[in-house]
């Protein structure tokens, strides 16, 4: 293992991350748009009789963490093809590295970031009334966001090493990330979507994810009932470990060069 | 000792056979020459003796490490300047060259020392801390080619290493790259479309034209090859007395006529050109020029591609390079 590639992708990541005000802002748009649209404003139209009795922002809160954590995760397959358009993926690919210290040092960077950008809105939402059950065990929820953004950024990788321009890829991730929000118990809960929208949503790595972040913060009765939270975890870890493996492998097909 | 053999090395893009079977070899210590026109597969070369593409067939040792089966051993032994932009924009000169080192496993101490000094060298010292956003083509290059040498590399290879540089900085990469190849030994495999780059640097050079290797030496062979000195005669009138005349000549090794001039190929033609105007004097043709050319590497590559490598158009289109590279890296 190459942990000194490993460090250097990842500094380089968080050097440019904070760099980069406007995209950590443009991070934030969108997941601060839904909590104030659809936590603050559709929330209080809606019928609390299916969420528990608890209020929709309680139950939406852990559904945008997701989302955020997905697009985050997403976006680090972009800067693999920006590195590859500007040059700079030659630069990292002929050092004497292996392709999986490259692969894992780019893990590290874009969780770190997915991760820095979900914090950013559990803060956020705690201003605007999100009241967690906070104990010890919430921290289980660090665990599944973790898991979460690992899953997207080898997606995003998988992606990179396919595609090779950047507004292609734009297209492409949005055509798959749009739908894995909504087939999933990110905004509303599986029961009070249409069977077939809830049947898909079980093949959806996104509503394990979402479903243990909300069981580690509300409380175990949150969320999925006929699932435990160990559930959610088991097949967490079995999506990641799958998506890190296709990752590693597409990259190493890929060829550099034009 | 050879420190790199290539054998029958080709590459295909579909239907395109970029380089076709070349085989050379370089010894330890050697500055040695890629030179072609654009798309005669330099690059191609580069990319896959270094590691970056897989030979479609063929393959080559460096470092004494075979390409294909100890690709991560190559690349511990080598450094490479790529023709194409290649540095990170969101980060400073510095950081750039840091990320380099700590990649290649530079020891700290050493990266501390080294990096003030590759920065001096190309003179980027006051430069160091700003964005690479920010720099000038020529400045990236610089860059680019510090970056390259920051290592150490016992071999390394520089593709179109001056490509955008003003010929005052051009001169002085040329000293460097000989210093260093005399002082450390380092092996060097470069590209260039310059000629006075490859005549200045290289003890050997490798002419390739559509994927393949036309002629190998070095750059005095070569020259002596093409059989002598061109003495160009500017004619008043018609030629075809003069041709007469001269073709009794022994010392006079070829002629070729144009619309009104001739070409003599002779050895030593300053030596010759009393006796030619002499000749022509007693034969009375009209002479009304005479210009000696001694043969380039150009005539040589010429003689062997039957094109010129045009440097003119060459830098052009470098510059047309570079310019559409910074303009999509602001994007
Ligand atoms: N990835 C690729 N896919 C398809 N064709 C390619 C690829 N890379 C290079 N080629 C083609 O291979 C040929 C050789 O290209 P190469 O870049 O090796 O030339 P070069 O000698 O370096 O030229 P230049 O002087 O312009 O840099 C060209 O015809 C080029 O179009
Ligand atoms: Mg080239």
């Amino acid at each position: 293992m190459d942990f000194n590639a490993i460090y250097v992708l990842w500094l380089r990541e968080m050097k440019r991350f904070t760099r980069a005000r406007s995209r950590i802002i443009g991070m934030l748009i969108m997941p601060v748009f839904f909590l104030v649209g659809l936590g603050l404003g559709l929330g209080s139209l809606i019928n609390t009789f299916a969420l528990g009795g608890s209020s929709y922002l309680q139950f939406l809160v852990p559904g945008i963490i997701g989302m955020s954590l997905m697009s985050v995760a997403v976006s680090s397959g972009f800067s693999v093809i920006w590195d590859k358009q500007f040059g700079f993926l030659k630069e990292i690919m002929v050092t004497p590295n292996s392709k999986v210290s490259i692969v894992i040092g780019r893990m590290a960077g874009g969780s770190t970031t997915a991760m820095l950008s979900a914090l950013i809105v559990i803060l956020i939402s705690l201003l605007i009334g999100f009241q967690p059950n906070f104990t010890l065990f919430s921290l289980v929820a660090l665990v599944f966001m973790l898991l979460i953004a690992m899953t997207f950024i080898s997606l995003g990788l998988i992606l990179a090493s396919i595609i090779s321009d950047l507004q292609g890829f734009g297209l492409i991730t949005n055509f798959f990330t749009m739908p894995l929000l909504f087939l999933s118990n990110s905004l509303f809960p599986l029961s009070s979507l249409p069977q077939i929208v809830s049947d898909i949503s079980y093949f959806n790595p996104l509503t394990y994810g979402i479903d243990g972040i909300r069981k580690a913060l509300l409380g175990p009765s949150a969320g999925i009932t006929q699932i435990s939270i160990w559930m959610d975890l088991a097949v967490m870890l079995v999506i990641v470990a799958a998506m890190i493996g296709a990752a590693a492998y597409a990259f190493s097909k890929s060829e550099v060069g034009q | 000792m050879e420190t790199i053999k290539v054998s029958n090395l080709t590459k295909e893009f579909g239907a395109l056979t970029a380089v076709d079977g070349i085989s050379f070899k370089v010894s330890e210590g050697e500055i040695f020459g890629l030179l072609g026109p654009n798309g005669a597969g330099k690059t191609t070369t580069i990319k896959m003796l270094t590691t970056i593409l897989r030979p479609t067939r063929g393959t080559a040792s460096v470092a004494g490490y075979d390409i294909i089966k100890s690709p991560n051993d190559v690349r511990s032994s080598i450094g490479i300047i790529f023709q194409d932009p290649s540095l990170d924009d969101e980060l400073t000169g510095r950081e750039n060259l840091e990320f380099h080192a700590i990649l290649y496993r530079v020891p700290k101490d050493r990266r501390a020392k080294r990096i003030p000094e590759v920065l001096k060298l190309v003179e980027l010292e006051d430069k160091a801390d700003v964005l690479v956003k920010n720099y000038s083509g020529g400045m990236r290059r610089r860059l680019e080619i510090g970056r390259g040498l920051l290592h150490d590399p016992k071999i390394l290879f520089l593709d179109e290493p001056t490509i955008g540089l003003d010929p005052q900085t051009r001169r002085h990469m040329w000293e460097y790259i000989e210093r260093l190849n005399r002082q450390h030994k380092t092996t060097i495999i470069l590209t260039t479309h310059y000629i006075e780059e490859a005549d200045y640097l290289c003890g050997r050079v490798a002419f390739i034209d559509h994927g393949r290797i036309v002629a190998l030496d070095t750059p005095s062979a070569l020259k002596e090859k093409q059989g002598g000195d061109i003495v160009s005669i500017q004619m008043g009138g018609t030629t075809a007395k003069a041709e007469k005349v001269f073709k009794r000549k022994k010392w006079i090794k070829s002629i070729s006529k144009h619309d009104n001039s001739i070409d003599l190929t002779v050895e030593s033609g300053e030596k010759r050109i009393p006796e030619i105007v002499m000749l022509a004097e007693r034969q009375k043709l009209p002479i009304s020029a005479v210009s000696l050319h001694k043969p380039s590497l150009e005539d040589v590559f010429i003689h062997y591609t039957g094109k010129t490598i045009r440097e003119e158009e060459g830098s052009a289109t470098d510059r047309m390079r570079i310019h559409r590279a910074a303009w999509t890296g602001r994007r």
